[in-house]
């Protein structure tokens, strides 16, 4: 069953037509990769399902469980179960880590507070009362976004490039939160350009430009990134 | 601590008991109550319109529990002028935990003017909370000339997050001599049409004194904010910092004048400042999670005022 999809999804910023008529349906309860090289637009796709400021004018609609959310705000749309998980999470002088996965979920006790961070390997003695600041490393900074979004327990979550600035031994972390999210019952989309990433995903779907190249199970698109060969002539494409 | 809690404070109720915490509470121009530990001397003069307050902690006592001063105006109209005169021998130590309570305030001014002299290898920490009514014309000066003895520490926190500011205007003046340490935190949240200044002067004049300005401020309605916070440094090896923080909303407005100087080669002191309304990301990423932009927004400040 289709959770969200894209219709015919277009959006231009500053002229320019950074997303060009998308259609892909999200399928609940499955976890979707979006993958294409730096520049095709994923982040963008994020963005916009996600109805960020600047990120609001589209042509073409985006469906959540059969309905319109296109006119939402931001809020409404989290309120629905939609978040997203940015590449490099925001910073937060003086807010604590406790704080802010408290925010993130309503009616939340601070044992499951703990538990979601335990949930991303991370020591709840340690950072429950730790500032969200720039004391905290990227890495650090995404799993404790990962634990907020664990503890909000969303119907459609998507993240940007979980891998970035993670290292080795915290990308299985990673990978665990990704996999709890799905037992949780959410449909995730992972949005990257790294093959790891990609390979926990069931569906992938390859943008290349703004548009949707090629769409299909993971082993069918893992080609195109070994080759290095994507089917589109974008200009990040080495000669 | 909300109102009641510190109405009750002012009263006595919670700590009058516990002889092992000095306090003094002051009503208007009335010392409703006083309890001195050992070491500890604090003689009080009680004046038409205020109080004199005399502090003085003995060589080598060091304080255990903090001393809390509680000035309260429960009157809706009034001045309240606290002359303070501290002094801290050497090898001591006191935390002075001190609220400023004005619950019912229409109109009322507070002028704290204090003298505060720390001897050589002492720490002093002063915490200084205002809980203020919501519709009140307040004015609150809280003006100190602090002289910071060799090795010593002076620290303190000033928070008026709660109720409207009115007009608040802090003017310090700190000296840090040899191996001092001077670190100053102001946190502020202003509303409606509060004017907040902010003026503090830091003077490292001996070898290897460090000082930092800090100030969070939060401005939001038609409110406004200015810093003048000024890190001289005349000393070798001398290190200051000034960091000042602003939020903007609606008209808020906020001014932020970082004096950084240095008169000694060997001396380094370096300033931030940033002003701006809430940083998107931060907003977006607690939207994301359900949060109203207002909600959001709360949270962001409540931490950085934290
Ligand atoms: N506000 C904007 N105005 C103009 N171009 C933009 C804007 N934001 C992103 N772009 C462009 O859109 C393209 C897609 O960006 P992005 O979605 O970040 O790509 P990806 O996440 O796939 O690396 C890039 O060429 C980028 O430069
Ligand atoms: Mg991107």
């Amino acid at each position: 069953m289709t959770i969200l999809s894209l219709k015919n999804l277009s959006l231009t910023l500053n002229g320019k037509k950074i997303l060009d008529n998308i259609n892909i349906d999200f399928w609940e309860k499955h976890v979707h990769a979006v993958v294409g090289p730096n520049g095709a637009g994923k982040s963008t796709l994020a963005y916009t399902i996600m109805g960020l400021e600047g990120y609001r004018k589209v042509e073409g609609d985006i469906f959540f469980e059969g309905k319109s959310i296109k006119n939402l705000s931001v809020t409404e749309r989290a309120k629905k179960g939609i978040t997203l998980g940015w590449q490099e999470p925001a910073r937060y002088e003086g807010l604590t880590v406790e704080k802010f996965i408290l925010s993130s979920a309503k009616k939340m006790s601070l044992d499951e507070v703990k538990d979601s961070l335990i949930k991303v390997g991370l020591d709840p003695d340690e950072y429950t009362k730790r500032a969200l600041d720039k004391t905290l490393s990227g890495g650090e900074r995404k799993k404790i976004e990962l634990a907020s979004i664990l503890a909000m327990r969303p119907k459609f979550v998507m993240l940007d490039e979980p891998d970035s600035g993670i290292d080795v031994a915290s990308l299985e972390k990673i990978f665990e939160g990704i996999k709890l999210l799905r037992e949780q019952g959410s449909t995730v989309v992972l949005i990257t350009h790294s093959i790891a990433v990609m390979k926990k995903a069931e569906h992938a779907f390859l943008i290349c430009g703004g548009k949707v190249v090629e769409k299909g199970r993971i082993s069918k698109l893992l080609p195109y990134f070994e080759n290095k060969c994507l089917p589109c002539d974008h200009k990040n494409i080495p000669d | 601590m909300e109102v009641d809690d510190l109405l009750k404070l002012i009263r006595g109720d919670l700590f009058l008991q516990d002889k092992k915490t000095a306090h003094l509470t002051i009503n208007l121009n009335k010392v409703l109550s006083k309890n001195l530990v050992p070491g500890l001397h604090v003689d009080t003069k009680e004046n038409k319109d205020g109080v004199d307050v005399k502090i003085k902690v003995d060589d080598n006592i060091r304080i255990k529990n903090k001393v809390h001063l509680c000035f309260g105006i429960t009157k809706e109209k009034a001045i309240q002028k606290i002359n303070m005169d501290v002094d801290v021998g050497k090898n001591a130590k006191i935390s002075i935990l001190s609220h400023c309570i004005f619950p019912k305030a229409v109109n009322i001014k507070h002028i704290m003017d204090a003298k505060i002299k720390i001897d050589e290898g002492s720490i002093y920490t002063y915490e200084e909370k205002h809980i203020h009514s919501m519709d009140g014309n307040i004015e609150v000066y809280p003006k100190a000339f602090v002289e910071v003895g060799k090795k010593s520490r002076f620290k303190t926190e000033f928070e008026l997050i709660k109720g409207r500011v009115g007009k608040l205007d802090i003017d310090y003046e700190i000296t840090g001599e040899k191996n001092s340490v001077i670190e100053m935190t102001s946190k502020v949240s202003g509303k409606s049409d509060d004017i907040i200044k902010i003026k503090e002067v830091g003077n490292l004049v001996g070898e290897n004194a460090k000082g930092v300005l800090k100030s969070r401020i939060a401005v939001r309605d038609n409110a406004s904010a200015e810093v003048y916070n000024t890190i001289v440094a005349t000393a070798p090896y001398a290190r200051g910092h000034v960091d000042c923080k602003e939020i903007i909303q609606d008209n808020g407005v906020a001014r932020a004048i970082p004096i950084v100087e240095v008169k000694h080669p060997k001396a380094h002191v370096t300033h931030e400042a940033a002003i701006g309304s809430v940083d998107t990301k931060q907003l977006e990423t607690l939207m994301a999670r359900g949060l109203n932009e207002e909600e959001a927004v709360e949270v962001i400040i409540e931490g950085l005022l934290s």
